[in-house]
């Protein structure tokens, strides 16, 4: 899918309207800030980004938060010019912008577009009012339809993520609510299950006892069924939680999953980049202050790059391989990493979980079946040796 | 010069647990300037941080006063404080064996209880004096008269002059000295003349002088810069300091006939030291070596197991240190498969087994999994062969036992009529069988013989609660008998779990064995595939569960900073790895068992 030396661009915008209660990125509420100065130092750190690895071709920029719809057009132009203009492009690049189906914010898809971006992403969650006020989104179900409506209008491409499994939901409650949703979609949407992470609102919920999940085998059953129904629909999943119709797969994600170099840029904002003939990790320092900081001074907002063993590589590649339908060749996965593949895995535990029919193994190229990626990650604990 | 022999007085003061020796201690050392007002405090001679926090003793201490008598001499007096507690009897029959007369205390508010007879009858046996003293009459509740009645009549001791005192506000702490000078005998043969002999009573290690040496001299004398001989351990030494505890250490020229006080001669290896050895002159030495001590015999039995493996060289040590100053403690080296590499211990019963697993912890800072406690097993093997049986886990085929026999105990109860009916079914429910019942003022002497595999669990727990408090237990091994006993094993996934396997009466069988296989369903993370989790007599299985198979386990999200966080969680899980046994093709964490065991407790 992807060339040697092509790379992706993560802009991470940090700020939104308000916090969800399931969110645990890193975002912080808007605040009167100068927009110039974050403008300098987003451009500033692309910059120090092209000067270490000269040459690259961008195969996507991604804009993400946070809420980056709150940016200005003309500031998302500044970045995208900014990105091209020192990098090659390739011809099919994808530029990506989340935006939430707020009437202010659709407003400016127009401007967006002409901004560069041509794909929007929408986090819709939900197609009923009681559930996105229980998910705390500022949007209603009519907003939903509305934005959507404009985005196929203005983008030729546009995906939109839903958030199911949520307490109280039904099966067939679900299935509806998915069927409704299917004709609003341009051949991409992301269902993620409902998620409980630690330090969220919705955490303190469940330690108190005031929220419940459904239990396991319930999650299966859901997944199980979302994925039989976009099946059905020509959306088959070709990752975990993500469903397209053929070429209609986010090229930025796929830039992760495959292992290609990415470069993060902004508070809290992660990299996997190569130069200098080895692979580091970076991570921006995540408060917005101390990132600006960082970033005057440094010409980046990372709290330096971490050089990643060949191991740490390997295993790096197998945790996103094992995600997505196309899986893993094992012996490309060395080739890249520089780790003999056979000293990690565990062969007999890996044919226990093909018997299992979990997993295929062919030719030493590891893919899942839709049983494997119910459980993919127990599937790396267990067929990996111990130290 | 050497101390005339008639001048010195080496004494135990004995008791069931918290009837005051300590307290009463406190007073005699007080009294005799031992040490002064600002450096006393109670309990002085428990001087173990788990001692003070329990407010027990558990180690025998032995302190030198000097007390001028109403005759005017300067009596040497060798005071030793005893444990009350039926798990440290060994302390205590090492002291008795090392002194010639005993205090023996009763708390006058509570009469004779289990333990002040045992003690009292060891006194006996030791050919020695016995003074009663009568504690803690500053209480509202102290009954002189009956406690004296109860010395008469449950002991057969005569107890018209029974010092009436309290450990407490120090009354009657004078006639008791002169009790001890005046009642108590004098050290009946000691020749300074004749080559040294000297009993090894007690040993230990101190953070300033290593390791020190508890002795009591028969004949001739121990001096600093003398080169001793270890009759038994045949180790030869140097001695480099000699000293007496005021109770604070004070070193001395030497030690002569009849005394007591401590050497420490460079010694490092606990191989050295056995308690009840003969030390004598390496150039002069004696001919005949000092009968020493009967062995301790462990009844109760756990593995200990360093959670961290690689604590084993560390828990070996630190069981050498311990064992050093508690002769009552064995060890050997065990391997398991669940839990690895450790140790299989043999206590005195279950207070010693927890109080040794504390100090473990705190003083050695190390973090352990015990197995459930058991016993010695004899299993007679088809052609005639008697085997003992240490562990569960090692017994042999069922196709190859005749029989198994279980150790016994025979128990004695002490208790307040009222709490009689409670006791009797107790002692029922686990299998005992009434021996004797008796009755003397207005307390039951209930005699019974209970198998000791019975006992071991949370009998003592039962009886105090059942008792609230008032009765007392006291017992002593009492042969082996032939009983419908049986191994239970636990598998999962076909394969035994060793540290699980427990012997058990065959109609408990099925019960424990599907509560064990219960505990573990719920203990037992989900895995990959279905597990059976069994439990087995011989190859049969008499219950099982089943733990099916993970059915979910997949986060919703991963993109580019997620990859990061799944990372440092995937080198945790394989660091962990480690830390999980494998059954066939699963990997269970250790914790598992670990919980599991300790559900055995409830
Ligand atoms: N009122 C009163 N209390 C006493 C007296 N002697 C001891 N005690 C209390 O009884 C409790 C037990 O005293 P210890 O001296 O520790 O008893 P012990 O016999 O040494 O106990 P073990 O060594 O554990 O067997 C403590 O709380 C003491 O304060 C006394 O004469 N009068
Ligand atoms: S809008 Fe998106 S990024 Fe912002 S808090 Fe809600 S879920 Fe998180
Ligand atoms: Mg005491």
């Amino acid at each position: 899918m992807f060339k040697e030396g092509q790379i992706g661009v993560y802009i991470h915008w940090p700020f939104c309207l308000s916090k969800c209660p399931y969110c645990d990125f890193n975002v912080y509420l808007r605040r009167e800030h100068d927009a110039q100065d974050w403008l300098k130092a987003y451009l500033q750190s692309i910059r120090t980004y092209q000067s270490l690895m000269p040459g690259r071709e961008v195969v996507s920029i991604y804009f993400g938060g946070g809420t980056p719809s709150l940016m200005a057009p003309n500031e998302v132009r500044a970045i995208i010019d900014e990105v091209t203009g020192g990098w090659g492009v390739s011809d099919q690049v994808e530029i990506t912008l989340e935006a939430n189906p707020t009437s202010t914010e659709m407003n400016k898809f127009e401007a967006f577009r002409q901004a560069g971006v041509n794909r929007l992403s929408l986090g819709v969650q939900s197609l009923r009012d009681e559930a996105l006020s229980f998910l705390g989104r500022l949007h209603s179900s009519d907003d939903v339809r509305r934005a959507l409506g404009i985005a196929s209008k203005v983008f030729d491409r546009f995906t939109f993520d839903l958030i199911y499994a949520r307490p109280g939901q039904t099966l067939t409650g679900w299935k509806q609510e998915l069927q409704e949703a299917i004709p609003l979609m341009k051949g991409h949407l992301s269902a993620y299950q409902l998620t409980i992470k630690p330090g969220t609102a919705f955490a303190r919920q469940v330690d108190r006892g005031d929220l419940k999940l459904a239990d396991d085998d319930c999650l299966a059953d859901f997944y199980t069924m979302t994925s039989d129904v976009m099946t059905d629909h020509g959306m088959p999943p070709y990752e975990v939680s993500n469903y397209g119709a053929a070429g209609q797969e986010s090229r930025h994600n796929m830039v992760y999953w495959l292992y290609q170099d990415y470069v993060g840029i902004g508070p809290g904002a992660h990299g996997r980049i190569g130069y200098a003939g080895q692979k580091f990790s970076t991570e921006d320092y995540k408060r917005p202050g101390d990132w600006m900081a960082a970033v005057q001074r440094q010409g980046h907002g990372a709290h330096g790059h971490a050089p990643i063993s060949p191991q740490d590589q390997f295993e790096e590649i197998l945790m996103g391989g094992l995600r997505v339908k196309t899986g893993v060749d094992l012996d490309r996965a060395e080739l890249k990493s520089g780790y003999t593949w056979c000293d990690g895995i565990d062969t007999q535990r890996l044919q226990v979980l093909v018997e299992q029919g979990w997993l295929s193994f062919e030719r030493n190229h590891l893919s899942p079946s839709r049983e494997g990626w119910l459980r993919v990650d127990s599937i790396l604990p267990y067929i990996l040796k111990a130290p | 010069m050497t101390q005339d022999l008639k001048y010195i007085r080496n004494f135990a003061i004995i008791a069931h647990i918290d009837h005051g020796k300590s307290t009463l201690a406190d007073r005699l050392i007080q009294t005799c300037g031992g040490l002064t007002e600002r450096e006393m405090s109670a309990q002085v001679l428990d001087s173990m941080d788990i001692e003070r926090e329990r407010g027990i003793t558990i180690k025998a201490q032995t302190v030198r006063l000097l007390y001028t008598a109403k005759d005017g001499h300067e009596y040497q007096l060798n005071l030793m404080d005893t444990p009350g507690h039926v798990d440290f009897s060994y302390e205590v029959s090492r002291s008795l064996a090392s002194c010639e007369g005993s205090i023996l205390v009763v708390d006058s508010t509570q009469g004779v209880e289990a333990q002040t007879l045992a003690n009292v009858y060891q006194a006996i046996d030791n050919n020695h004096e016995i003074i009663p003293a009568l504690n803690k009459v500053d209480l509202p509740a102290s009954d002189v008269e009956k406690a004296r009645q109860e010395i008469e009549d449950v002991i057969g001791l005569d107890a018209s002059e029974a010092v009436e005192c309290s450990g407490k506000t120090g009354i009657g702490i004078d006639d008791l000295l002169e009790a001890i000078v005046t009642k108590l005998p004098p050290p009946s043969e000691g020749d300074a003349e004749k080559p040294t002999k000297a009993l090894l009573i007690d040993s230990w290690y101190d953070a300033y002088l290593g390791v020190v040496i508890l002795v009591r001299i028969i004949d001739g004398h121990l001096k600093k810069g003398q080169k001793i001989k270890f009759m038994n351990t045949r180790a030869e030494r140097e001695i480099d300091r000699v000293g007496v505890f005021s109770p604070k250490p004070v070193m001395i020229d030497e030690l002569g006939p009849g005394e007591m006080g401590f050497i420490t001669a460079g010694i490092k290896d606990i191989e050295d030291t056995l308690v009840g050895d003969t030390i004598t002159d390496m150039r002069k030495p004696c001919d005949t070596a000092l009968p020493g001590f009967k062995p301790s015999v462990p009844m109760v039995f756990c593995s200990l197991f360093p959670v961290d493996m690689g604590d084993y060289e560390d828990l070996r040590d630190s069981l050498g240190k311990l064992k050093l100053n508690d002769a009552s403690l064995h060890f050997e080296p065990e391997q398991s498969q669940a839990l690895g590499m450790g140790f299989r211990c043999g206590f005195l019963g279950l207070l010693h087994m927890e109080i040794i697993q504390e100090r473990l912890g705190r003083e050695f800072d190390l973090d352990l999994i015990p197995t459930a406690p058991s016993v010695v097993y004899h299993i007679y093997r088809t052609n005639g062969e008697m085997v003992e049986l240490y562990n569960p886990a090692d017994m042999l085929d069922p196709v190859y036992i005749e029989h198994i026999e279980e150790p016994w105990i025979k128990a004695t109860i002490l208790t307040p009529d009222e709490y009689l009916g409670g006791l009797l079914q107790l002692c029922q429910e686990r299998r005992g069988v009434q021996i004797d019942l008796t009755y003397a003022g207005g307390r039951a002497m209930l005699v019974y013989r209970l198998p000791l595999n019975e006992v071991v669990f949370d009998f003592y727990d039962r009886l105090k609660s059942i008792s609230r408090g008032y009765a007392s237990f006291d017992y002593e091994l009492d042969g082996y008998d032939k009983n419908n006993l049986v191994k239970l094993e636990i598998r999962v996934n076909q394969e035994p779990v060793d540290a699980l396997a427990m012997i058990v009466h065959r109609d408990n069988a099925e019960s424990r064995g599907r509560q064990m296989c219960e505990r573990l369903k719920e203990l037992i993370p989900r895995q990959m595939f279905k597990i059976a989790i069994q439990a087995a007599i011989g190859g049969k299985v008499i219950a099982a569960e089943h733990l099916s198979a993970l059915r979910k386990d997949v986060t919703a999200k991963c993109y580019g900073g997620d990859v990061s966080r799944k990372k440092k969680l995937l080198d945790k899980q394989k660091k962990g790895k480690a830390k999980m046994r494998q059954y066939g093709n699963v990997d269970i964490p250790q914790s598992a068992f670990i919980n599991a065991l300790k559900m055995g407790d409830e």
